[in-house]
């Protein structure tokens, strides 16, 4: 257990002090040139406004989270069933695929508005921008991924008299694994901005309605404050799907448990 | 008489490669009796990876019968396939390879697994029952293949240059090795080789398949006793043996 949280300290040693650094340039020039703290607060003004409002803050997180998981849950099972569809079928490749594709050259910021007029201000238009965005990387990549299994490893298993089923199960979902764990890091990273960008439209609660506030009433460090927030919120959901992916593949990520070089 | 294990009958294979028609196999026919050991040698890309695609019912042939134990039912799933790579699964820890074969025929695991744990010492796999693949030495690799491969019971094995990859040294002992699976399973096996000398070493019969379209070139009987030894490759007889298949070959 020690020597492996020392090596993960040592992996994030240089990215953590990267950001160390900036941080104290940014608070070095911020009191140097005594930048107003309407146009740009320092770093450790904006840590003591965050710790302030937190209070304030913590409902439109909770309200942001919701919104985030229940649209990339959505999104989710949309895009692993809809995937999975366009492997069985060929016809449905065809037919949805370019489809998809030229679907993401419609900015989701235009559809905002139209989803706001239909479904009104509460949860539901959030959830399907939410949705919106995540559900494109989830589909592609599990369509491709399905795709991607050995022809070799089929055939050997058609020897042995596998069933359609087995062939799917047994070779092609294992086989898809990574890429469709890649579609989902890609959508959760998008999913929090595109919770904030739902609620721009308009909303009552909300990150992105306490950053709006915060914009409209010059409270920039706020609006720091609640940038830190989503991005702390990314984080946190991106990490939590890379636990996911390690533990549902230990072939792919358990590997020096069981084997390592002894001297180094 | 109990009829032959295999029988291929005037095959012929053809393909369509980026528009134009690759002639793989013209006209071949061979056959292996119950528990013999026929080798099929030939240049690289005359069709012997098509042919035993064809006997194990991966592909059907464009004209000619293949028949298993005298009948043409559906062959897939009769006939054990080990491919030129291992095709080991890097996602299944080595037991779960080896499980594919009893799995795939809905039999009882605990009872296959007893199987695989009692062989796991002949094909010495022993104490690797839980690694994965990706931790095995090639010739390890090339021994769970071919245990899956077993563990399947096939009647019929068709190896398709199995110890391809492996160095001339470990290759020397995958033979031997290979002969005392072989004798103690008495399974019917066609395999096919570069080798020439692998192909007198181990076999009953040997077959020197033509390059494209391939055909039956010769048929060499290798009447050497056995158990086989190394040094029977320097007898009198194996040298006529594989003058007349290098002849064959036309090396
Ligand atoms: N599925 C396929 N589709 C198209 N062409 C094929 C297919 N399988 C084999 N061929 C062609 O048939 C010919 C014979 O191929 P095959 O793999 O049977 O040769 P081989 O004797 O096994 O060669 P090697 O010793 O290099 O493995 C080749 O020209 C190959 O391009
Ligand atoms: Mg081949």
């Amino acid at each position: 257990m020690r020597p492996r949280f020392y090596r993960a300290f040592r992996q994030a040693l240089p990215a953590v002090a990267l950001i160390v650094g900036l941080l104290a340039l940014w608070e070095l020039l911020a009191r140097l040139l005594d930048i107003q703290e309407w146009l740009l607060p320092a770093p450790s003004a904006v840590w003591s406004a965050g710790i302030d409002s937190l209070q304030l803050l913590w409902p439109h997180v909770v309200r942001t989270l919701v919104e985030t998981l229940l649209g990339f849950a959505v999104a989710l099972m949309a895009g692993l069933g809809l995937g999975i569809a366009i492997d069985l079928s060929p016809l449905l490749r065809r037919a949805i695929y370019p489809l998809l594709v030229a679907s993401q050259t419609v900015p989701t910021i235009a559809i905002a508005p139209l989803l706001v007029i239909w479904f009104g201000y509460g949860l539901l238009p959030k959830i399907i921008v939410v949705g919106l965005v995540c559900f494109f990387p989830v589909v592609v990549n599990t369509a491709d991924g399905l795709r991607s299994a050995s022809s070799d490893l089929l055939a050997l298993l058609r020897t042995m008299g596998a069933t359609r089923g087995d062939l799917f199960f047994k070779v092609r979902l294992p086989s898809a694994l990574p890429m469709i764990f890649t579609g989902i890091k890609v959508a959760i990273t998008y999913s929090v901005v595109g919770a904030i960008m739902g609620e721009w439209v308009g909303a009552s609660r909300g990150l992105g309605i306490f950053m709006l506030r915060a914009t409209n009433s010059f409270r920039t460090d706020w609006v720091f404050v609640s940038i830190f927030v989503s991005a702390v919120l990314s984080l946190g959901l991106f990490g939590l799907v890379n636990v996911v992916e390690r533990l549902l593949q230990p072939w792919r990520f358990g590997r020096q448990e069981h084997w390592e070089e002894l001297s180094k | 008489m109990s009829p032959l294990a295999v029988e291929v009958e005037q095959v012929s294979k053809r393909f369509r490669v980026d528009g134009h028609i690759v002639h793989a196999l013209d006209g071949v026919s061979l056959h292996a009796a119950e528990g013999e050991f026929v080798s099929l040698v030939g240049p690289s890309g005359c069709g012997k990876s098509t042919l035993l695609n064809l006997i194990c019912g991966l592909m059907e042939p464009d004209s000619g019968t293949i028949r298993l134990q005298g009948d043409t039912l559906p062959r897939l799933g009769r006939v054990g396939l080990m491919p030129q790579q291992d095709l080991l699964m890097p996602w299944r820890r080595v037991m779960d390879n080896l499980l594919l074969g009893p799995e795939i025929q809905r039999r009882d695991r605990q009872e296959a697994e007893q199987e695989a744990q009692a062989l796991l010492p002949l094909f010495g796999l022993e104490g690797f029952a839980q690694s994965y693949p990706s931790q095995l030495s090639g010739g390890m690799r090339q021994r769970a293949a071919l245990l899956r491969t077993m563990l399947a019971h096939p009647t019929v094995l068709a190896l398709d240059e199995p110890f391809g990859a492996l160095d001339a040294l470990t290759r020397r002992g995958m033979r031997d090795w290979l002969l005392q699976v072989w004798e103690r399973f008495g399974q019917t096996v066609l395999f096919v080789t570069h080798d020439v000398d692998e192909a007198i070493y181990l076999s009953d019969r040997v077959l020197v398949i033509s390059s494209r379209p391939g055909t039956v070139a010769l048929e060499v009987n290798v009447p050497l006793p056995r158990p086989r030894i190394q040094t029977q490759l320097d007898t009198l007889e194996a040298a006529h043996i594989r003058h007349r298949l290098l002849t064959a070959l036309g090396l």
